[in-house]
């Protein structure tokens, strides 16, 4: 499956054309799509949360972060991966294009309990 | 090329079908090539050695082995007890059960290392597994097991220690990818080369973490030479796989068995069977010399 990412200008555009009274002109522009933000942080030895749903065709920007040590995130399927480091935020955008489960895990070995350090991905229509 | 190889596939390629008896793709056996292909360069003698695994020695839920303290004593009393001695004793890795504190770590490292004395064979490689080296580049590992990464040669076979464990990510890492294209620069393609190492040098399953994210670069320089094999473990199971001509055989583990990759959602221990106790875990023969190699899988008898 590959990421795909929304023209994030061209949905200010079209807003900016509506509030311009311009609506009729714009009617063949691609629908406005708002990319949602989901949230995911991570700590020894646990995501939070480790179930994420969303929605296919649906542009969402996952930020990540972690409280205390390095950790990985990675879902080898969607082949989406990020370095969470202590004090930064880090951003994975992605447009499923399938239904399905897709399980991610953190891959930088991070301690005792790192092999049970794992979540996934349920995209539905 | 990427080929995944059953049991029962693995059995009619190499036309070995007695028990647990093998032949290796260690000297072009088990590929479909191998009749097109000239005999390997005879080792100077046959010989074979043991690969242990995953002893994880530490561990200490009696719910996953509730002999957690006998397992690796009763595989080293086996070998030691074989008819011949083998030529050398390799343990591919995870040594210790990870643990947090770093003076745990060497306690755990100092009990394995006096177990491991007991062997009667002296002659013993050791390699690093994450639980080993992960947390601390592997600076544990080596004040107890020397270096992580290295070669030897051994009455004419070439074998090749990687480690892809010390960094947490699982790579081998750029510098040690140079040290292996130098170690195999002007090597006779046609000698027979056997690697060692710990996780799956391909991707076996990602997502279980059953992969080395730069393996494929150390698959592409050992591509070139005829009669490669890859001895690993980390997945506590057989697995036989092929990319290209280069065989990869992975071992059973000394504490607890896992699944088949993939084959439950969640990744984890295979429960113990009190009615087959020491079912799933066990360690290998390996045979090589002038008519290539076989590999003889034995348990830990309960």
């Amino acid at each position: 499956m590959k990421r795909s990412i929304q023209p994030v200008a061209a949905g200010l555009l079209v807003a900016a054309a509506g509030a311009f009274g311009f609506t009729a002109g714009w009617a063949s522009d691609p629908p406005v799509q708002k990319i949602r933000m989901v949230k995911v942080s991570s700590k020894r030895y646990e995501f939070i949360p480790a179930q994420l749903t969303l929605k296919k065709g649906e542009t969402v920007d996952i930020e990540l972060s972690t409280e205390d040590i390095v950790m990985g995130f990675s879902a080898p399927e969607l082949k989406l991966r990020a370095t969470m480091v202590p004090g930064q935020v880090s951003h994975l955008r992605l447009t499923p294009q399938e239904v399905g489960r897709f399980d991610f895990l953190c891959d930088v070995f991070c301690g005792a309990g790192h092999e049970d350090m794992n979540g996934a991905i349920t995209v539905v229509e | 090329m990427q080929k995944k190889m059953d049991r029962r596939q693995f059995i009619k390629l190499t036309g070995y079908g007695g028990g647990v008896v093998f032949a290796s793709g260690l000297a072009g056996f088990g590929t479909p090539a191998f009749a097109a292909r000239k005999k390997p360069p005879a080792a100077a003698e046959d010989f074979y050695f043991v690969q242990l695994s995953d002893t994880h020695w530490g561990f200490s839920n009696p719910a996953v082995n509730p002999d957690f303290e006998g397992t690796l004593k009763k595989a080293i009393a086996e070998v030691n007890a074989l008819a011949t001695p083998p030529d050398f004793i390799v343990f591919t890795g995870d040594l210790i059960q990870t643990t947090d504190d770093p003076a745990v770590r060497r306690q755990r490292m100092s009990e394995f290392r006096d177990i491991a004395a007991g062997l009667n064979v002296r002659n013993i490689r050791y390699l690093a597994g994450e639980h080993d080296a992960a947390l601390d580049n592997g600076k544990a590992f080596r004040e107890f097991f020397g270096e992580t990464h290295y070669s030897f040669d051994h009455k004419g076979v070439h074998f090749i220690a990687l480690d892809n464990v010390s960094d947490p990510t699982a790579n081998l890492g750029e510098a040690q990818l140079a040290w292996l294209a130098a170690d195999l620069a002007g090597r006779d393609r046609e000698q027979q080369i056997v690697v060692l190492t710990h996780r799956p040098l391909f991707d076996l399953a990602p997502s279980w973490d059953w992969a080395t994210p730069d393996g494929g670069k150390a698959v592409d320089l050992l591509l070139p030479f005829e009669y490669v094999t890859v001895f690993y473990g980390h997945i506590h199971q057989e697995n036989h796989h092929m990319t290209g001509h280069i065989a990869h055989h992975s071992a059973q583990g000394l504490m607890w068995p896992l699944p088949a990759p993939l084959s439950v959602p969640k990744k984890g221990p295979i429960p113990w069977d009190s009615a087959a106790p020491y079912k799933g875990l066990g360690f290998r023969e390996v045979k090589a010399g002038h008519e290539g190699t076989s590999l003889s899988e034995l348990p830990v008898k309960a």
